[in-house]
Formats: structure tokens, C-alpha cells, sequence
């Protein structure tokens, strides 16, 4: 619904402004690479998931949430280091990405946070992860669980 | 006129009394205050408290005198850092190899309410042996954390958890217990590696 009006009213626009673009904008365009998580220990301890987002559209995109049927509140995090060398973690705003860009979910940084885990994470299951877009489109990644010292999605 | 400009000049006067008061807290108590983090951690023989490993051995700062030691604070329910930190260390153990078995690696938690001694049990467990996990006391954790000088706070979640911010820096000390250096957060391996054989080659020199 909400990406009907959205394309329409962007088709609107740019054919105001004479320009033709064919493309639908928007999540259709993201492409989601190297997804992986690390096995849990249990189900007590919040998971993550780490991979990369990219926009192959021409508009912007914004991620604006999660879901997953692994945990109750998957949120997107973000883990900063300040210059004492003390590390913190906080939910990160909407993620926005500019046409032709890709942000990166890493260890260390930006991360799915796995909260209220229904399932135990593991190693060699996957799971699906569901990425929201404030266009209102959907784009699901299966994400594969590596064991708890992997380092990489090649781990 | 004139009582205006007195007024004027009193409430200049006290804008410059409430600007000092502030300047003063700011540079005492307030966010300009030196923080006691930053300073270089103690050596091992001036610190003092007293821990289990994850096999129920009661440990100390004693413990890591006579080799080389690399030491580092997290907890088990951290889903990002301290299993990253983990993974770190056990590739540049096993990156200096046999060299790795004559060092002591201690994992202080600063979460010992969660991080019993089962509990680090299981966790270092998946990584490499010779990461020893070490818990206890919260009294005693404080006065570890403050050896190193190094920092930790609970923080509440909006779940209704708490996580735990902290020191993610790495601290290595020779094998007489004194401090060598540290590896930050995110400090690439090619750093970290020769970092840990300088602590390694400090116990050589030492040594003869």
C-alpha cells in the first residue's frame, strides 16, 4: 500500500521533471551480501548477525527495522569505542543509503542485535532475517550460523 | 537611567559569578574533569584482588607474575565486542603459535551476576585453551578494573536487561608484571602481533 503511493508519487515527480526513469526506486534495489551470525550459547545471551547492505537502486533507501521468528526484538545496533578505549552499545538510528552505496553490519560496529532469543543459534543452521524499508518494502536474507569464534562470514 | 544601569551591572556581575561556578564544576566534577581512565595500569605486583578462574582455581594478579600476560575485561552476554575480542586473541594465539603456551590470557568479567564460574567455564570453552575466564566478587572485580585502570558501568536496556559498557582494550604485561603496552579496540593484527612478541621478548631480556 504504502509502496504503491510512494513509486506512484515518485513517478509522478519525475515525470513532472521530464525525466522518464523506467526503474522502480527503492528496496527493490537492495541486495543484501555476506550475511552470517555466530552460534549462541543458549538462549539467555542476545545474538547477532553481521552483513553488508547495498543500494544498486538510483533513490536513497532507509532501513527503518527487523523481524526474524528467531528473536522477539531483533533491532539494529551499534557498538562504538570511545578514545578511553571504553566500548558502549546503543540502538543506532535509521540507516540511510545513498544510491549506489552499501552500509556494513561488522563486528565492532553496526550489528543486527538479537534480543529475546526463541531458538538457540546453531552452527550450520540459518535462519531467515527480515530487513524493513521506510518504502514499505521487505527484503529477506537467510543468515548463516557460524560457529562462536568466527571472525567472518568465510569463517 | 542611573538604576537601570546599576541593575544592568548587577546582573552582569552575577552572570560572571554563575559562569565561574560553572567553569569550576565543569573542570572538577563535570564533564571536563580529568578521567582517572587513560592513565597506565599499575604493575601486576602493586595490584590487588582476589578471583576464580572458570576451573574454580582462586586466582590474582600473583597468578599472572613469571610469564609474559595479556588481559582483558568483558562479559559473556555481550553479543558483539567481547566475542569479537575473543575471536581476536585466539588468532594471534594461534599466530605466535608455541610461543602462545608461554603466556598467561586472562578474560576478567565485569558482569560476575551473570558470569559465574559455570558460566565462563562454557564460554571460553569455545575458544582458544589458553584463555582463562576469571570471575568473583563484584568487590573484588572493582579493585581489579581499578588496578588496570580501566572502567566499567551497567547500563539498562529497554528490554528490561542491563548491558555493560567497558574497557575493550587489551593489556600486556612482561613476566616481571610490568606493563608493556595495550592493543585498542579494532587495532588491525598486523599491530597486535608484534605487540604481544614485544611483552614476549621483555621476558627474555629479563630473563638474562
Amino acid at each position: 500500500m504504502r509502496t504503491f503511493f510512494t513509486t506512484g508519487a515518485l513517478t509522478a515527480l519525475l515525470s513532472s521533471a521530464g525525466a522518464l526513469t523506467p526503474a522502480l526506486a527503492g528496496s527493490e534495489d537492495v541486495v543484501v551480501e555476506g550475511a552470517w551470525s555466530r552460534a549462541s550459547i543458549g538462549m539467555n545471551r542476545p545474538g547477532a548477525a553481521y552483513m553488508t547492505i547495498r543500494n544498486t537502486g538510483d533513490t536513497p533507501v532507509t532501513l527503518i527495522g527487523l523481524t526474524t521468528p528467531l528473536a522477539m526484538m531483533p533491532e539494529i545496533h551499534e557498538s562504538k569505542t570511545n578514545a578511553d578505549g571504553v566500548s558502549s552499545m546503543a540502538p543506532a538510528d535509521e540507516i540511510t543509503i545513498a544510491p549506489g552505496e552499501s552500509v556494513s553490519l561488522e563486528p565492532g560496529g553496526l550489528h543486527a542485535m538479537l534480543m529475546q532469543l526463541q531458538t538457540p543459534m546453531t552452527e550450520g543452521e540459518s535462519y531467515p532475517l527480515t530487513l524493513l524499508f521506510d518504502d514499505g518494502g521487505e527484503v529477506t536474507v537467510e543468515v548463516p550460523i557460524l560457529g562462536i569464534a568466527a571472525r567472518g562470514p568465510n569463517d | 537611567m542611573r538604576r537601570r544601569t546599576i541593575l544592568g551591572y548587577g546582573a552582569a556581575g552575577a552572570g560572571a559569578l554563575v559562569f565561574a561556578l560553572f567553569v569550576g564544576w565543569w573542570q572538577v566534577d563535570g564533564p571536563g574533569a580529568p578521567e582517572p581512565v587513560g592513565q597506565r595500569p599499575m604493575a601486576l605486583s602493586a595490584m590487588d584482588f582476589s578471583l576464580t578462574d572458570h576451573e574454580g582455581n582462586e586466582v590474582g594478579p600473583e597468578t599472572l607474575i613469571g610469564r609474559p600476560a595479556m588481559v582483558f575485561f568483558g562479559f559473556t552476554y555481550c553479543p558483539d565486542v567481547c566475542p569479537t575480542t575473543l575471536s581476536d586473541i585466539s588468532g594471534w594465539l594461534d599466530d605466535l603459535g608455541d610461543e602462545a603456551n608461554e603466556m598467561s590470557v586472562a578474560f576478567i568479567t565485569v558482569d560476575p551476576e551473570r558470569d559465574t564460574v559455570d558460566a565462563m567455564s562454557e564460554y571460553v570453552g569455545y575458544f582458544h585453551p589458553a584463555i582463562r575466564g576469571w570471575t568473583g566478587e563484584d568487590e573484588e572485580i572493582a579493585k581489579a578494573v581499578l588496578g588496570f585502570r580501566a572502567s566499567y558501568e551497567r547500563v539498562p536496556t529497554e528490554s528490561g536487561g542491563y548491558t555493560m559498557n567497558h574497557t575493550a582494550s587489551v593489556f600486556l604485561f612482561d613476566a616481571a608484571g610490568r606493563f608493556v603496552t595495550m592493543i585498542d579496540y579494532h587495532e588491525p593484527r598486523e599491530f597486535a602481533v608484534p605487540k604481544i612478541r614485544r611483552a614476549l621478548e621483555e621476558e627474555t631480556e629479563g630473563a638474562t
